[in-house]
């Protein structure tokens, strides 16, 4: 269809458009994926299209079925996202979050490192954007740490791919493995970045709460998982990710359980779910890659449509705090029944998509006898249960009766939200097709007893322990919880020595940075604000620097002992 | 036929206009007429890279004199880039600048201040187009000379100290050029470039080529603001008239640049360069200049002197760039000299409205700014996006470029100050645009307008271009590769 043309394209253009629509906007937010959506697949197997830039050739498309899986899910997203915000208003945040969209599909159809990152670039800029339209009280702050953070990884990433492609490893965009040295440390640390891993994983809970209702549905889903789509391309079985991963998991299940904003909660879920992939991608067999990709296509429909609700509770009610929510279920059944499907898929309950998916990367480590690692997943899933699963929808649905009334969101959202529970059930139940989309061929059936019961005990035994714990996650309210206490009653699952070094690591770190910065700041203000570097120098100083100048450049190049000779 | 000709004209029609211009009454006359000619100066510079591209470099001897004992104007690739920024920043900077000059500069000034400004491109030009060595100082004094002027019709007396400064300090960097210049005559016993190449390489280890080879780089340093003999700039910038700081942030510092490229490695040859002190020497003061001008440009609580500061920093990619004596490096070199010409153009221009409205350029100043001048500050965020690289813009074709160079060179740690030294220019744009976009104006602040439509018209031409050459690199890349392994070539 429409010859080779990038899918992104349609989205960039639906930015483009947003501002200028006028009443014909909604038009554009639902025409502009549905076209994107319909690109990706009906593109032939083998697209590429190629143009010239910097005396490189750039290949803006290139089909494969791991591009096009992951197109699949953005631009599924991008069209399930445009039809939440149709009643946003902000042009700045639709036009932002299509143009945010648009690169991410940027990035997946890239076929050359230069052309992923002309659009990682764009990604990081406009979802800076996305977030300062959020218009929060501290969104501003959000942004530009945002950004800083992203444009710091993106210097690596582009001193990587220039130095790869100085070395004559040329500019195509496939397995980068960690043998190529340098430049590809620097890949993939720029990689690693985005996916939010540890110990630079504080931005997503930073900036991702502080978007708008509809905003933080689409920066959920494509920062994070174009991250694990290149990672999944550039290094799969590199073992390294294995840790990292695992940490993320454990990480992203410490900071939700201590929080007690409902989004800030789901952003730190979305480290923890990352965890998962960067661990399968570190494993990397064919079943844990396949794992890793299909459980970023589940989990971009689950932690949407978690998010969704969330976006839907806050623009009823205002509010984000868990402990200023609760008993919503009463006026909002829709949107409380899709959360509690959305946390059962986040769980991984069987019957849901979250438990087609995971259970094949957790498969995957006990299939290479790595025991270490099928035991912290193990007890990562557990922990998702616990903080996504039960403690979201539990918070802010039912518990006290906070008094709120708000009735459900509008029909649009409302449709949203129901179609991605349809799709989470529906790939939980029918696993067949989706299964066919992933890179490799499937010989994984999910619904064997041992899976299923293994999952179920999990499941009920941490739900067991949430409500018996009730009284100390209901501490959460103050947000004076007693970490303690916390760590060794879950002391079997999560590991208080753990806990703690994450904890000090990730604050040491903040504190030496912020020291460092500020220090280095008085330091220079010292040399170069005031005095030294800039200050105005007389003309007389400046005439005998310039004489002390032409002397050092005479001695230097006449060799002194060449006119003691002469 | 007048197309062969084009080579005197474009150095002709300023310098004539000069004169025109100081005999004129009136501003909006000296304005039109002094615009005219600069566009012309455009035109004609737009001929000569069509020339160029199509048949090759072209030489012209003046008075049919035919060089070496004639002067010869010589018209390349690295030639037509230089005069296409030179004029097309100075028409810019005139059709948008037109009412910023006339609140700056008092009207039985005007004609004058147009004469000086058409004086100056004139001299630019001159140094551009000369193959010959002193002519090119006698274009050097022109352009310096007015320059001074220009810079004291500044608005505030500190212009004056600013001037005077640049006045004694420009002076003397250029006795030094001319002295390196008679110590090469002394040598040779020529003037003419091409003829100086063939010469210089049988003597070239003899003291008095070396000591030539000091005075000139001194001296050339000076005008094109090395770190640490820059100190004329910072005060000559944020001093000067608006429009003038916009001309000079594009062009002046550029142009010596040129020189030096030109006189390094067209005359000495890459070999003296790489096998001396001075390749050593000028990559350490570009790294130098990365940081600290960087750093130093965080700390200004001025606009303008911030932009000079950044300047000085820009400047200190192109040395390093050149210091690697490789074609990626010079290529890269080229490039930048032409890219961050044209930013700075743009970023001063947007400058240039925000002082016609508020009258001065402090930080405090653009607070809540966006408000009140959309198309200014959308401008100057894209050139600020451009300057610290943001893909699609040309600031990145130029990062890009450079890195390659770095690399080439096994230079890792100098990528990493590249690199690094490009975050440093996102911290000291960021206060700019987070004032203009994220804060309120003050209370209690007078209603201010847009900018005069000829100026947002000039900026966003300059944007355009931004981007354009951003998207589209081929056309300059190609210019500089070109140029690039035409200097290398020089001295086989």
């Amino acid at each position: 269809m429409i010859c080779g043309l990038p899918p992104g394209l349609f989205l960039l253009l639906g930015a483009a458009l947003v501002p200028v629509a006028g009443r014909f906007r909604p038009l554009v937010l639902l025409l502009a994926p549905a076209v994107a959506l319909a690109q990706v697949l009906t593109l032939p197997a083998n697209a590429s299209l190629q143009i010239s830039y910097l005396g490189e050739t750039l290949e803006l498309v290139r089909v494969d079925t791991l591009s096009r899986l992951f197109g699949i899910m953005f631009a599924l997203v991008a069209l399930l996202g445009g039809l939440f915000a149709l009643k946003q208003e902000s042009k700045l945040d639709l036009s932002a979050c299509f143009l945010y969209a648009g690169a991410a599909l940027g990035v997946v159809f890239a076929g050359d490192l230069l052309t992923l990152f002309l659009f990682w670039e764009v990604m990081a800029v406009a979802a800076g954007l996305i977030v300062w339209a959020g218009r929060m009280i501290d969104s501003y702050g959000a942004a530009f740490r945002y950004l800083l953070v992203h444009l710091l990884g993106g210097v690596l990433l582009m001193a990587g791919i220039a130095l790869r492609a100085s070395s004559g490893a040329g500019l195509e965009f496939g397995v980068i493995g960690l043998e190529g040295g340098l430049a590809s440390w620097l890949i993939l640390a720029g990689f690693l970045v985005n996916a939010g891993a540890y110990p630079i994983s504080a931005w997503v809970g930073d900036a991702y709460p502080e978007s708008s209702y509809s905003g933080m549905l689409f920066l959920a889903s494509f920062t994070t998982k174009s991250a694990v789509y290149v990672l999944l391309r550039g290094f799969p079985g590199t073992e390294l990710l294995i840790p990292i991963g695992v940490v993320m998991a454990l990480y992203g299940i410490i900071y939700a359980l201590l929080e007690n904003d409902m989004r800030r909660i789901l952003a730190y879920s979305s480290v923890n779910q990352v965890g998962f992939m960067v661990t399968g991608i570190g494993i990397g067999t064919h079943m844990s890659l396949n794992g890793a990709a299909s459980h970023a296509f589940a989990h971009i429909l689950f932690k949407g449509l978690l998010v969704a609700a969330a976006g839907s509770v806050l623009l009823r009610t205002g509010r984000r705090k868990c402990s200023e929510l609760g008993g919503l279920f009463q006026s909002m059944p829709v949107t409380m029944f899709c959360a509690v499907v959305g946390a059962f898929a986040i769980s991984a309950f069987p019957l849901t998509s979250g438990f087609v998916s995971k259970s094949m990367i957790n498969d995957a480590a006990a299939h290479e006898g790595m025991r270490l690692v099928w035991f912290l997943l193990t007890a990562a899933s557990a922990g998702v249960f616990l903080h996504a699963g039960i403690k979201f929808p539990w918070f802010v649905f039912f518990q006290k009766d906070s008094g709120l009334r708000p009735k459900d969101p509008p029909w649009n959202m409302q449709a949203v939200m129901i179609v991605m529970a349809a799709l989470c059930i529906g790939i939980g139940v029918w696993p067949g097709p989706f299964y066919a989309l992933l890179p490799f061929e499937v010989s994984f059936e999910p619904y064997t007893s041992e899976h299923v019961i293994k999952m179920l005990q999990l499941l009920l035994f941490s739900g067991l322990s949430f409500f018996v714990l009730l009284p100390l996650m209901k501490r959460t309210d103050t947000l004076s919880l007693d970490a303690d206490w916390l760590w060794r009653v879950l002391g079997p699952m999560v590991g208080r020595g753990l806990a703690r070094a994450l904890a000090a690591v990730s604050s040491a770190l903040g504190r030496a940075v912020a020291a460092a910065g500020s220090s280095g700041r008085r330091a220079l203000a010292g040399l170069a604000g005031q005095g030294g570097m800039s200050a105005t120098v007389e003309t007389g100083v400046a005439i005998l620097v310039l004489t002390a100048a032409l002397t050092v450049a005479l001695a230097l190049s006449l060799d002194v002992r060449e006119l003691l000779a002469s | 036929m007048i197309s062969t000709h084009l080579p005197i004209l474009q150095v002709l029609v300023p310098l004539l206009a000069a004169p025109v211009l100081a005999l004129l009454r009136g501003r909006t006359l000296s304005y039109l007429v002094a615009t005219g000619f600069v566009v012309v100066a455009f035109l004609i510079a737009i001929g000569l890279t069509i020339q160029v591209v199509h048949t090759g470099a072209v030489s012209y001897a003046i008075g049919n004199w035919a060089p070496p004992l004639g002067i010869e104007y010589r018209i390349d690739e690295l030639t037509v880039i230089m005069l296409l920024m030179v004029t097309g920043i100075a028409s810019a900077v005139l059709i948008g600048g037109g009412q910023s000059i006339a609140v700056e500069i008092p009207e039985r000034r005007a004609p004058l201040f147009f004469a000086l400004f058409c004086l100056n491109v004139a001299g630019l030009i001159g140094m551009t187009v000369t193959g010959d060595v002193f002519n090119l100082f006698v274009f050097l004094e022109i352009s310096s000379l007015s320059t001074y002027a220009l810079v004291a019709m500044g608005r505030d007396r500190r212009a004056l100290t600013a001037a005077y400064q640049y006045l004694v300090i420009g002076t003397v960097g250029a006795t030094f050029y001319v002295i390196g210049v008679g110590l090469l005559y002394m040598m040779t016993g020529t003037l003419n470039m091409a003829d100086l190449t063939a010469r210089v390489s049988g003597v070239e280890s003899t003291l008095t080529i070396k000591t030539a080879l000091a005075f000139l780089f001194i001296g050339l340093g000076v005008k094109l603001g090395m770190m640490p003999v820059h100190f004329w700039l910072p005060n000559a910038y944020a001093q000067a008239p608006s429009t003038v700081s916009a001309f000079l942030a594009g062009t002046a510092t550029k142009v010596a640049v040129y020189v030096m490229l030109r006189i390094v490695f067209g005359i000495f040859g890459i070999g003296i360069f790489t096998s001396s002190y001075l390749a050593d020497v000028v990559i350490a003061l570009g790294i130098f200049a990365m940081v600290a001008a960087s750093v130093s440009a965080i700390f200004q609580s001025d606009a303008k002197r911030l932009l000079a500061y950044s300047s000085l920093a820009q400047i200190g990619y192109i040395l390093f760039a050149l210091g690697l004596a490789t074609e990626a490096g010079l290529t890269a070199a080229i490039l930048h000299l032409f890219n961050h010409g044209l930013m700075k153009a743009t970023l001063f221009l947007a400058l240039t409205a925000v002082a016609l409205r508020l009258g001065r350029t402090r930080l405090e100043d653009f607070d809540g700014l966006a408000q009140a001048m959309p198309a200014t500050m959308l401008a100057f965020a894209v050139a600020a996006l451009s300057l610290v690289g943001v893909p699609l813009t040309i600031g990145f074709v130029s990062k890009w470029y450079l890195l390659a160079a770095a690399f080439d060179r096994d230079g890792v740690l100098v990528a990493a100050v590249i690199l690094g030294s490009s975050l440093l220019a996102l911290l000291y744009l960021w206060p700019l645009v987070e004032r203009a976009y994220f804060r309120k104006r003050p209370a209690g602040a007078p209603e201010i307008e847009e900018a005069p439509l000829a100026l947002i018209l000039a900026m966003w031409a300059l944007v355009a271009v931004n981007v354009f050459l951003g998207v589209n690199s081929q056309f300059t890349v190609n210019l500089a590769a070109n140029a690039a392994r035409h200097l290398i070539g020089a001295v086989p």
